[in-house]
């Protein structure tokens, strides 16, 4: 790959006391790729997610992204800041939307920055200037794209707790995609789908990818979802990396089906 | 329900009823000329039980409530018509002192519902949008009142000079108080704010040499009339009120012209703050406080500042205290510490509560249910807080959300724009 990698991690480590969660873990994620992250429960993958987007400060080593062209080293960098400037997005293994607010408030929210300097911090959009309400027209436009792409356009002034399960998962993708993201995480995104929505969810995924250029970064115990569009899988059994490669070479390796798909085999 | 079961739960219920009864009906104290006495009055007490047993064997025979507990529905939220409810309370408001029957008393008490308002929907923003829970909100509002009361001590300010410092203080002493507590959250918060509240009461009782101390303030610049005051005669060689408008000076007359204009001052400043807060609502940062309360983590995850956002709604939050302090103070012409103690934050926290958090009308519900019940009881005598406790209980069985607890969304798509018509 001759481009430089979106997303350098080396040697990160965390511990929780005694507990070595990641041990030394080093992996790149190339740009407009799709990279899975998989490997047993309690192999750590939620925990790099959490050093990735800032709520846990690594015990040690570098995770630098680059964004267009610079470099910045997010293991310094504190959750918000990681989200608004590094271009990082993630989703969480247990849906966090706003739960009482509507569809539509959940991805203005997201463009909260943008929305916050072109009210010029409040003060202009008190007056209505013509600034804020240019750019309020802007991100109900962006809403309204992303709302017809996840499917849910009709919905837009329901509470998104009263959506079914699915449609919040596709809602809190959306959401992530609102802040225009360099990298977008996603923790388990098809947990719960039944098999039509999570053929669905990889069609959404790939067109992220095709037409928005963003890396995706996913977690997930799918297997439908992570051999068909990965394109780049990372295996961590107890916080090490044992396989790392193309989904075809990661299904023979031999130390993931020991670990991992042995496992289901015996089974 | 069998009779056998009723008369069981009618039976409880009276045994309930004897309990409270004995201690707060049942023996009254009685000042006679050689001191007080305590009587009995087991009487009251007998016809308290009967009431409670007869009424709770006749509910258990209310047709409609015997379905209602057989099957239990759903929740459901009758959709108030709220908009035109504002307009009703606005014009009942800007009426109300030329009603047949408003009074001196009528006015003063609604003034206190207004002072009561604002500082509902102040505390609406840090408690009801951002979902900081504060309970020590009298701190903001005795800043408010007693930058008033020691700006025109000791500078000689009047009140509309006044008011915006009111304001203003309040404000940096809520981004001080939130500084040091912007980590914590909910009951950890709650109690710092607590502490928070008594600490800025005790300093003024104890600062003597600069507060008064417990003595508090007396004589507080009163707003006036563009500069003409409400007095018999104007510093400075100027108008007074009745003089410019010609009236004939009666002290009783100019205690009511002046009652009138403090009401229609709080109340456009009120309104003015009424639409600051709906404003805000719908911009960013309204959005974003309303996404702290919704889910902390998630809303750090969209790059949005946590620290910003809550100091943002504490100021905001502090500085409408502080402008309904400068009202209480100019209404009141007198200060005190004892003005703003735990019990002040608790009524306000309840206005937001009954009212439904988030809801501006909700405030005004209960901030005339809460400012005027105790009033209406006045002749209830010792059983008044009683009464006043019952409600609240009541309300919150009623409606365990508050009266309007209805939220329409901050924003709406707009409509697709529409083809031309053939």
């Amino acid at each position: 790959m001759s481009e430089a990698p979106l997303l350098g991690v080396e040697q990160l480590t965390m511990r929780f006391g005694g507990l070595l969660a990641v041990d030394a873990l080093s992996f790149a994620v190339a740009a407009h790729d799709i990279t899975a992250i998989i490997g047993p429960n309690g192999a750590g993958k939620t925990t790099v997610f959490n050093c990735l987007t800032g709520f846990y400060r690594p015990s040690a080593g570098s995770l630098a992204l680059n964004r267009s062209g610079k470099l910045m080293r997010l293991e310094r960098m504190e959750g918000w800041r990681i989200a608004r400037d590094a271009g990082v997005a993630r989703t969480f293994q247990n849906i966090r939307l706003f739960a009482g607010m509507s569809v539509l408030e959940n991805l203005i929210i997201a463009q909260h920055n943008a929305l916050s300097r072109a009210s010029f911090y409040t003060i202009g959009g008190l007056f209505g200037s013509r600034a804020y309400r240019a750019a309020e027209a802007a991100a109900l436009e962006k809403a309204r794209y992303w709302l017809e792409r996840v499917g849910l356009a009709a919905s837009a002034d329901l509470a998104a707790s009263t959506l079914p399960y699915g449609a919040q998962r596709r809602l809190e993708i959306a959401r992530a995609m609102c802040t225009d993201p360099a990298l977008l995480c996603l923790d388990e995104p098809a947990a719960g789908l039944n098999p039509h929505e999570s053929a669905e969810l990889n069609h959404l995924l790939l067109s992220i990818r095709e037409r928005h250029g963003v890396g995706v970064l996913l977690i997930e115990h799918d297997m439908n979802v992570v051999m068909g569009i990965s394109d780049h899988i990372i295996v961590l059994d107890y916080g090490r990396k044992i396989a790392d490669g193309a989904p075809a070479a990661v299904r023979r390796d031999p130390a993931v089906i020991k670990a991992y798909l042995g496992e289901e085999e015996e089974a | 329900m069998p009779l056998r079961l009723a008369a069981k739960d009618a039976a409880l219920a009276a045994f309930v009823a004897l309990v409270l009864a004995i201690p707060l009906i049942g023996f009254t104290t009685h000042e006679t000329g050689s001191g007080t006495i305590v009587e009995t009055r087991f009487r009251w007490v007998a016809i308290a039980v009967a009431v409670v047993f007869a009424g709770r064997l006749a509910w258990a025979f209310v047709p409609w409530r015997a379905r209602r507990s057989s099957a239990p529905r759903l929740v459901q939220h009758r959709k108030l018509n709220t908009k035109y409810l504002g307009w009703l309370a606005l014009a009942g408001a800007i009426l109300w002192p030329f009603l047949p029957f408003a009074s001196n008393y009528l006015i003063f008490l609604a003034t206190t519902v207004l002072i009561y308002i604002m500082l509902g929907w102040g505390l609406n923003v840090v408690v009801g949008l951002a979902g900081l829970l504060n309970l020590g909100y009298a701190a903001f509002y005795a800043v408010g009142a007693y930058t008033l009361a020691l700006a025109g001590q000791y500078w000689g300010i009047g009140f509309w000079e006044a008011l915006p410092l009111c304001g203003v203080m309040a404000a940096i002493v809520g981004v001080l108080l939130a500084l040091p507590v912007l980590r914590l959250r909910g009951d950890y918060l709650a109690i710092v704010t607590l502490g928070f509240g008594e600490i800025i009461r005790i300093v003024l009782i104890n600062w003597q040499s600069f507060t008064g101390g417990p003595n508090g303030v007396n004589d507080l610049p009163l707003p006036t009339f563009f500069g003409m005051p409400f007095s018999a005669r104007a510093p400075g060689g100027g108008k007074t009120f009745a003089q410019f408008f010609g009236l004939h000076f009666s002290p009783l007359a100019n205690a009511t012209e002046r009652l009138i204009f403090i009401y229609y001052s709080i109340l456009a400043v009120a309104l003015l703050t009424n639409l600051l807060v709906l404003r805000l609502r719908r911009l960013p940062i309204g959005r974003a406080w309303e996404a702290l309360r919704e889910d902390e983590i998630a809303s750090r995850a969209l790059g949005i500042n946590p620290i910003n956002v809550k100091l943002s709604a504490f100021a905001i939050g502090a500085l409408l205290a502080g402008f309904a302090g400068a009202f209480f103070g100019a209404h009141q012409s007198f200060v005190s510490p004892e003005s703003f103690n735990f019990q002040e934050s608790a009524t306000v926290l309840a206005i937001v509560v009954l009212g439904g958090m988030g809801s501006q009308l909700g405030v005004v519900l209960a901030a005339i249910i809460l400012v005027t019940l105790p009033e209406f009881g006045r002749e209830f005598a010792q059983f008044r807080m009683l009464l006043f406790g019952a409600s609240m209980v009541a309300i919150m069985v009623w409606r365990p959300r508050g009266l309007l607890s209805l939220r329409t969304p901050s924003i709406r798509l707009p409509e697709a724009p529409r083809e031309a018509a053939p």
